[in-house]
């Protein structure tokens, strides 16, 4: 069968494969692409593992058609770091312990970004809410709520 | 129609690791010439933590800072034997062994030092931060770095441990049953305050106050960690998680995440997590294994609470609205 051309930025840098039609973009990214930040947990929608960001939107990268990412811009959980600066999302899961196996962590932070984007002095239902699509086996979720919440708090200082 | 509030209480007490036929783990550690510590094991980390535990653990035993050792898991084919992770005993079973073959290493490190330094072995100690030191004459020093570099190029001296901790297997006796199933126990007691309604069954846990005695607790932050997300799963199997709600009959179990529930980041209860540490006797550095008994206690004390709240018993779980109803109704017949 012939191959379909996509291409779109991720992170800041421009992607082109040649994919089979069909292919999901949580398997571009893992297995053509090679950022394995968004992980495949159920394949079906229902964990938020493979959460990503596109044009500025929360999406499951495991029910997204790459070839409907033509030109997209597209960010993960790898692109946040800056250099060897953690992203303040990143740098409050470390330090509040929010993350166990970590499986999920990648899907809770994207989830927690477009969150942040939209809304930086959110409230604990706020938060809440913006989580419930993604589903956690270890922390119980409340230092994840927290490290959402400290986040938000280093950002506001930063700004101020 | 209205609805009702209950208080439960629950205490339990949990075996670290296992006893089918004794219960053993092996672990080896080595220098690499620059002085850092491997260790190697078939223990895996499932991600509670082992690999940071075990570097602790090594690091403590050899006395060198913890970001000095790496450690290796989880290859089979070619590492030392491991029961597996699993019974809570990682950290019991592993801790053991990699602190025996540690000082095995340790004592190889510190015989090498004597040659170099030209004093008794049994006169050297280490300052934890990778030097070693005469004992009562601390300027007479030389680093674990220049120790590994004399032992590798040098002495031809291989500093390297062997470590095998086993619990055996533990028979009944005849006339009585008794046996001795585990050597370390961890403990809980938690109190959950719980709402019923009792039109719809449905629960709602309020608080959960918990107390945990898991010998010395390794790693504070890890263990709270632990904790807190245990306490949450022990909510999760007294309300929500079944795979076959007619076991053995397969009908309606879950079949995906939609199905298989569990609590949500908006069903949370407040939570209130209490360490009490009382290092065990036989524990790596006084640790036992808190890992599973963690998600116990909350399943009797909510079973409890909706006992206090409604006054029936739910005997089977997960405490759904189901059973709940049912419950009520028989017991509005009676």
């Amino acid at each position: 069968m012939a191959k379909v051309p996509v291409q779109f930025t991720l992170n800041g840098s421009e992607k082109a494969e040649f994919i089979d039609s069909g292919t999901t973009l949580l398997n571009v990214l893992r297995d053509k692409i090679g950022d394995t930040s968004p992980k495949g947990g159920c394949h079906q929608g229902t964990c938020g593992a493979c959460s990503v960001i596109i044009d500025g939107e929360l999406r499951l990268s495991c029910l997204t058609l790459a070839e409907t990412c033509n030109g997209a811009t597209i960010t993960t959980t790898s692109g946040l770091a800056e250099g060897g600066v953690l992203h303040p999302l990143q740098r409050a899961f470390l330090d509040t312990f929010a993350t166990q196996c970590g499986f999920c962590t990648p899907g809770m932070i994207m989830a927690a970004k477009v969150l942040l984007d939209h809304t930086p002095d959110p409230s604990r239902e706020d938060v809440v809410e913006a989580l419930s699509g993604n589903i956690c086996r270890c922390t119980g979720y409340e230092p994840i709520i927290q490290a959402v919440l400290t986040a938000a708090r280093a950002n506001s200082q930063n700004a101020a | 129609m209205a609805i009702r509030r209950g208080r439960g209480v629950a205490a339990i007490n949990y075996p670290t690791g296992m006893n089918l036929g004794g219960d053993p783990t092996q672990a080896l550690v080595h220098s690499t010439p620059t002085g850092n510590f491997m260790v190697t094991l078939s223990s895996v980390d499932l991600g509670q933590g082992m690999k940071q535990i075990m570097a602790q653990i090594c690091a403590e035993t050899i006395g060198v800072p913890t970001d000095r050792v790496v450690v290796d898991t989880a290859d089979t084919d070619t590492g030392p034997h491991c029961m597996g992770t699993f019974a809570s005993r990682g950290t019991h079973r592993a801790g053991n062994a990699v602190i025996q073959a540690a000082r095995e290493a340790r004592q190889v490190m510190l015989e090498v030092a004597a040659e170099e330094m030209e004093v008794n072995a049994s006169d050297l100690e280490t300052d934890g931060q990778g030097n070693i030191l005469v004992k009562g004459a601390p300027q007479k020093s030389m680093s674990i770095f220049d120790v590994a570099l004399s032992a590798h190029f040098k002495r031809g001296r291989s500093i390297s441990g062997r470590g095998m901790f086993l619990i055996p297997r533990s028979y009944p006796e005849k006339e009585t049953g008794a046996m001795k199933p585990s050597t370390c126990y961890a403990h809980a007691c938690t109190v959950a305050e719980v709402e019923v309604d009792d039109e719809t069954g449905e629960v709602t846990v309020l608080t959960v106050k918990n107390v945990f005695e898991i010998g010395r607790a390794l790693n504070p932050k890890m263990v709270e960690q632990q904790l807190v997300g245990g306490s949450w799963m022990g909510i999760s199997h007294a309300l929500y998680e079944t795979t076959e709600p007619y076991y053995p009959n397969r009908d309606h179990g879950g079949t995906d995440f939609n199905q298989y529930l569990m609590p949500g980041p908006g069903d949370l209860a407040e939570t209130e997590i209490i360490v009490l540490e009382r290092p065990s006797a036989d524990g790596p550095y006084g640790a036992k294994g808190p890992g599973e008994m963690c998600a116990n206690p909350q399943i009797p004390a909510v079973a409890n609470a909706v006992f206090d709240a409604v006054g029936v018993r739910i005997d089977t779980l997960p405490i759904t609205p189901e059973r709940i109803l049912r419950a009520l109704k028989a017991q509005a017949s009676n």
